[in-house]
């Protein structure tokens, strides 16, 4: 779990358990250590499969009965067919992501829908932080130096509107979360954690 | 332990009144749900772990996998190790005597395949009460086995590991062990398979054999970082060995053209030929593999250049696209293909992990 997972707790578990239904198939890309894919075996019953590339990880899904694929992300999801899995799931690793648009399109090509979950650097205390003590934002949500964060890309719920509609992206689903609570009013403002439920248009 | 019964083989023959050699190592309980089978590789035998009172320094291949507390905990599982038919460990072969003749087999032992040995393994399991593996595994052709468990007797198997293993040869894979081939069948002292009746053994060629075999085991950064171009001082422009290389392959031929059987050689390495599960599903391996209803782990490691990684993400992908539950780690690891016989912990931690979870769920 990240940081900004071990922050959001449980709650950004259920929105995306209440995104997904009963014994779907779900990809979990950079699953961490399985514990999302663990919620939803448990809450929903899925069939569920997680990549991770990293050797403590793999273990940790193993440890937990949780099939993982060990796989760079990077490299694609060449091998799976089209529409192969209901949902595929991508949390909190968008950002750290070189090839943003191919990985986007390709979840949406194996996946019937999509969830993305990114932290928003839009969010206010990182605006303070870097448009007025002219910083680089650190909160909950992004842990990290600018030194010695694995964060490549910065972009805002406002940019991946964006990205989305130019793309005739369909969101059938949008949640913002500050802490544990949902955010209704300025999301982009306020916001902390971002959670798109997405579909090819 | 023998078997009466004929068993019908691949090539079209049956073989009868054979023998299979087996070492176990735990206790079977008393659901008989504890078993793993453990499939060996080319030059391999049923002697998997520990030693013998009279032989102190016979330790088993496998035996840093296989043992009290160790990744396959036998104060957990009760492990078999089973010779191959047509190996020469024990079980029947080409260098046994045939009751038919009273003489050895030598060039009429038929050709045996990776299936012929997983249902000769079932009637293993049949006379030990074991009616279904907690997990059958095996690293290369072992690995191959533990696949072709899991479609030819799906429903006796929970588990299979599969280990540095391919769906099937490469070109370059038969080609290697063609030229293995050829060292034996063209040494003078072979005699068309039947040697044992002139006292002489096709040493030679088996040498030759091991030495190309040999190469393959081992990536390229493992044999430059052990050997280099280390030689003797001062070229003596002779055949003599002069670079570390070429001792130490001859001595691998040496030792294995000692203990090995001409004709099991040449059999194993066409058993690794034919195997191809995906031939009979007009080379779908999906399809081939869709009777499976085990958990797989499936493991490669990253220098393994005889079996690389990408061919087991052909059995882990083949695997997904049926909804099987499978895992798969790639370890890095830069001992080329012999490194799943060696001690890695992050290899023998996935092993010991995805094992847990199988005691839970007996």
């Amino acid at each position: 779990m990240t940081p900004a997972e071990a922050h959001a707790g449980r709650r950004d578990f259920a929105i995306i358990a209440g995104w997904v239904s009963d014994k779907e198939r779900v990809l979990d890309l950079g699953c961490g250590d399985g514990a999302l894919l663990a919620d939803l075996k448990e809450t929903r019953n899925v069939r569920g499969y997680g990549i991770d590339i990293a050797d403590d990880n793999v273990l940790a899904c193993l440890k937990r009965g949780i099939n993982v694929i060990q796989s760079d992300l990077e490299s694609g999801l060449a091998g799976f067919a089209d529409r192969s899995f209901d949902t595929v799931i991508l949390s909190q690793t968008l950002q750290q992501i070189h090839r943003v648009e191919t990985i986007i399109n390709e979840m949406l090509r194996v996946g019937r829908e999509v969830i993305v979950t990114f932290p928003n650097f839009g969010y206010w205390r990182h605006r303070v932080q870097l448009g007025i003590r002219g910083t680089m934002p650190v909160s909950p949500t992004l842990p990290y130096a600018w030194f010695n964060t694995p964060n490549i890309r910065m972009f805002t719920v406002r940019e991946f509107d964006r990205f989305c509609a130019e793309r005739s992206i369909v969101v059938i689903d949008r949640e913002v979360l500050s802490a544990e609570r949902k955010v209704t009013l300025a999301p982009n403002l306020f916001g902390q954690l971002a959670f798109y439920r997405i579909r090819r248009g | 332990m023998r078997f009466v019964e004929p068993l019908p083989l691949q090539c079209g023959t049956t073989i009868e009144n054979y023998e299979l050699v087996y070492e176990t190592y735990g206790t079977l309980n008393a659901f008989k749900s504890n078993a793993i089978l453990i499939c060996h590789a080319l030059n391999a035998s049923h002697h998997v772990a520990g030693t013998y009172p009279d032989q102190p320094d016979n330790v088993g291949w496998w035996d840093n996998m296989v043992g009290p507390g160790k990744a396959v905990d036998t104060t957990r599982f009760f492990v078999v190790g089973v010779n191959n038919l047509g190996s020469c460990f024990g079980s029947t072969g080409p260098a046994s005597i045939s009751p038919a003749t009273g003489q050895p087999y030598g060039a009429s032992f038929p050709m045996v395949t990776v299936e012929d040995w997983v249902d000769a393994q079932a009637r293993l399991a049949d006379r030990l009460g074991i009616a279904r593996f907690a997990a059958v595994m095996g690293g290369s052709l072992g690995g191959m086995q533990a696949l072709c468990w899991s479609t030819r007797h799906p429903d006796r198997i929970r588990n299979a590991l599969v280990i540095a293993a391919a769906p099937n040869l490469s070109a370059q894979n038969i080609a290697f062990d063609e030229v293995a081939r050829q060292a034996i069948l063209t040494d003078p002292e072979f005699h068309n398979g039947d040697f044992y009746a002139h006292n002489v053994k096709p040493v030679r060629g088996l040498r030759v054999a091991r030495m190309i075999g040999h190469i393959t085991y081992i990536s390229d950064e493992q044999m430059a970082e052990k050997f280099g171009r280390q030689a003797r001082a001062g070229a003596k422009f002779s055949f003599e060995p002069e670079f570390q290389i070429e001792s130490y392959l001859r001595y691998q031929g040496d030792k294995f053209s000692e203990y090995f059987d001409a004709n099991t050689y040449l059999r194993i390495t066409k058993a690794l030929d034919y195997f191809d599960p995906a031939l009979s599903a007009g080379g779908d391996l999906a399809d081939a593999l869709s009777p499976a209803t085990a958990r797989f782990l499936v493991i490669s490691f990253t220098t393994d250049w005889r079996f690389s990684p990408a061919r087991s993400r052909e059995i882990v992908q083949a695997l997904l696209d049926n909804g099987a539950d499978v895992s798969y780690a790639e370890i890095n690891a830069p001992h080329g293909h012999d490194a799943f016989l060696l001690d890695d912990p992050r290899y023998h931690a996935a092993v010991g992990a995805f094992l847990d979870r199988v005691v839970d769920a007996a």
